[in-house]
């Protein structure tokens, strides 16, 4: 596989031999090496199974694509392992200011971490590349991973209980039979298509211009964004700072344009200069111009092949949802995949994987629209509400939340999940319900999340019978000291209170006063018995 | 139950509709619907409640053929 696709190289790493046999076995294929297959691999090579993870390229892909990696992603990069690998190399940002017209203040301010006291910041911004640069380096210490460079898809025959996959190499082609499938291969996925799948929803019609450049300076690391400033009139744009000196700029151009010119130094340079300034040095980094869409598949499992990040679900880049999202899956189905291979779980377990991803997906693939529609209006209707909303949020309080310049990724809740145990207890609106996500807090000198193994936790507080539940059956416990104020208050936590966390770090039950039963049931409904 | 409120609610109608109407006096139609805008969203922050408000948008949107989103 050359580099047919004149795609720009971030790092070259040379195609993976040919295997001597034409025909394969191995119970985990993961298609595609961008960061959610590369962390879907990571998440079940750590658990201890073979994977076999096919990337087509063989190098890492330079341009830019996601910078902003929210606080949950940094959750789950931390159960993987590369957490502080992720923030050293970051750049840490919590406050976002929306810009309007040529007022020299922000119409609106907004902080992405309003509970504070957690170990993770709200969001870093690291690129993409650096990001699958680390997730790569981590997989390399994994012997049961085989990461097969320049080693494409090609086909798929699906069978009740497993799938043949035809792999294309420089030397050839090859067959694996697989136990699973798991397509992480992108907006255009083989696989999808293999299986004659699409995507249904919306797409949108707009171009958006990304400059990255490299300059020095000490602006502050935080999210700009301008409605119709003087230097785009009429559009918006985004300014963003990334790692290694390079500023991520984002303009609007509208739709009608030519995009081959659009992209051209000669067209992009007076933009980048109004925005910046003249007396600013800068260097072209990466100029490209995108669309996009928002649009998911029906369903993400298809018997034993399942999908997940962009090849099941695309969103806006406003918001960063896309890759967030696409490592939310990640995080959803490891550890049910895993319970499944160990036989601790019927396949059914994935339809829960179903239900979730989809919810996930859905709530992105809404914030997403709703900041779309704000931001580039398409009616004289919509451009009035926007307008009115804008110059209210100058003036008065009441209209900031109004302003909707992309609502960022966060962890979303899911309430609704089969895999809950509903409350018995009467909780007063406090603590944490089943189906929300893990809250942080300090725990002794560290912090909650990353003392929760990759199993289930049960946080207990004075319970006389959890230690000899936990072994029983099978779950870690934690037991929060005299000092840990916060987090008993984050969870509610009163003598005898006990909150059970998935391997995912999602509430799934919690009682005032548990029994070893009730706690049994609820991990037994968690692993899908009642699905 | 506290809905929607669709009898008579208020005094001195006239009057209200007069302020309306000069409101929009001499503006483009681009301009009108923005104090439209402006305004309606000043009243709906003062209603505060998302189901008074929701009731209010079906019922006006109840004149358009297409059903309200
Ligand atoms: C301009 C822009 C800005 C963005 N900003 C953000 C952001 O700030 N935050 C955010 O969360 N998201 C952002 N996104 C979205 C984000 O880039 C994607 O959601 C993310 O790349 C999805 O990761 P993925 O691993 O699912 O797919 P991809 O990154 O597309 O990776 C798919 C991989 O599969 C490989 N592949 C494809 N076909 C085959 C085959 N047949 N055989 C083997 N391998 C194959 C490809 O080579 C590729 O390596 C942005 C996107 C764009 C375009």
């Amino acid at each position: 596989m050359a580099n047919v696709a004149n795609i720009p190289v971030w790092r070259d790493i040379g195609a993976a031999p040919h295997p001597a046999a034409s025909l394969q076995q191995a119970p985990l294929v993961i298609v595609g090496a961008g960061p959610v297959g590369l962390a879907m691999a990571l998440d079940l090579g750590r658990r201890g199974h073979p994977v076999v993870l096919l990337a087509q390229l063989d190098f890492v892909a330079a341009g830019s694509k996601a910078i902003c990696f929210a606080k949950r992603s940094l959750d789950i990069f931390d159960r993987l392992g590369v957490g502080d690998a992720m923030v050293e190399k970051g750049v840490v940002w919590n406050v976002g200011k929306v810009f309007w017209g040529n007022r020299e203040e922000p119409v609106f301010q907004f902080d992405m971490l309003p509970v504070k006291n957690q170990k993770r910041p709200g969001f870093i911004n690291i690129q993409q590349y650096h990001v699958e640069d680390r997730l790569i380096d981590a997989l390399g210490a994994l012997p049961n991973v085989d990461l097969r460079w320049g080693h494409r898809l090609g086909g798929v025959e699906t069978h009740a209980d497993g799938v043949r996959v035809t792999v294309e190499t420089a030397e050839g082609s090859y067959r694996i039979d697989a136990e699973w499938l798991i397509a992480c291969d992108g907006s255009r996925s083989a696989v999808r298509d293999a299986l004659g799948l699409d995507f249904e929803g919306r797409v949108f019609e707009d171009n958006f211009l990304i400059a990255d450049v490299k300059m020095k300076g000490d602006r502050p690391s935080e999210r700009w964004f301008w409605f119709d400033p003087p230097f785009n009139p009429g559009q918006s744009a985004l300014m963003h700072k990334q790692p290694d000196d390079v500023w991520r700029l984002d303009f609007q151009l509208g739709w009608n344009i030519d995009r081959e010119a659009a992209v051209k130094p000669e067209n992009v340079d007076p933009l980048v200069r109004a925005m910046l300034g003249d007396d600013v040095e800068y260097e072209p980094e990466w100029y490209s111009v995108y669309t996009f869409q928002c649009r998911r598949m029906a369903r993400f499992v298809h018997g034993r092949v399942v999908f997940a990040g962009d090849s099941a679900h695309l969103v806006s880049p406003f918001g960063a949802r896309g890759c967030n999202g696409g490592l939310a899956d990640v995080d959803n189905l490891g550890w049910k995949l895993d319970l499944i291979l160990k036989g601790e779980a019927g396949a059914v377990l994935l339809e829960s994987y179903d239900t979730e991803a989809i919810a996930i997906a859905d709530e992105n693939i809404l914030n997403s629209s709703r900041s779309t529609d704000f931001m580039t209006p398409k009616t004289a209707a919509s451009s009035a509400y926007r307008d009115a909303v804008l110059e209210l949020a100058n003036e008065l309080p009441f209209a900031r939340p109004f302003v909707n310049s992309g609502r960022l990724s966060t962890a979303v809740a899911l309430p609704a999940s089969p895999l809950n145990t509903p409350d018995a207890d009467d909780w007063r609106g406090a603590g944490i319900a089943p189906g929300f996500p893990a809250l942080d807090a300090p725990l002794g000198t560290g912090w909650l999340l990353e003392s929760l193994g990759a199993g289930f936790t049960l946080i207990a507080d004075g319970w006389a019978d959890g230690a000899t539940a936990a072994a029983a059956d099978g779950f870690a416990l934690i037991e929060p000291g005299t000092g840990d104020d916060v987090l008993r208050a984050r969870y509610a936590i009163e003598p005898g209170t006990a909150c059970l966390v998935r391997p995912d770090h999602y509430v799934c039950a919690r009682w005032r006063h548990p029994d070893a039963d009730a706690v049994r049931a609820a991990i037994a409904r968690a692993k899908g018995k009642e699905l | 139950m506290t809905g929607l409120i669709t009898e008579p609610n208020i005094a001195g109608v006239d009057d209200i509709y007069e302020r309306l109407i000069a409101m929009h006096a001499d503006a483009s139609t681009e301009e009108s619907l923005k104090l439209a805008a402006r305004l309606n969203l000043i009243l709906i922050n003062h209603i505060g409640d998302p189901a008074v408000v929701a009731e209010a948008i079906t019922l006006a949107a109840q004149r358009r053929k297409g059903k309200p989103r």
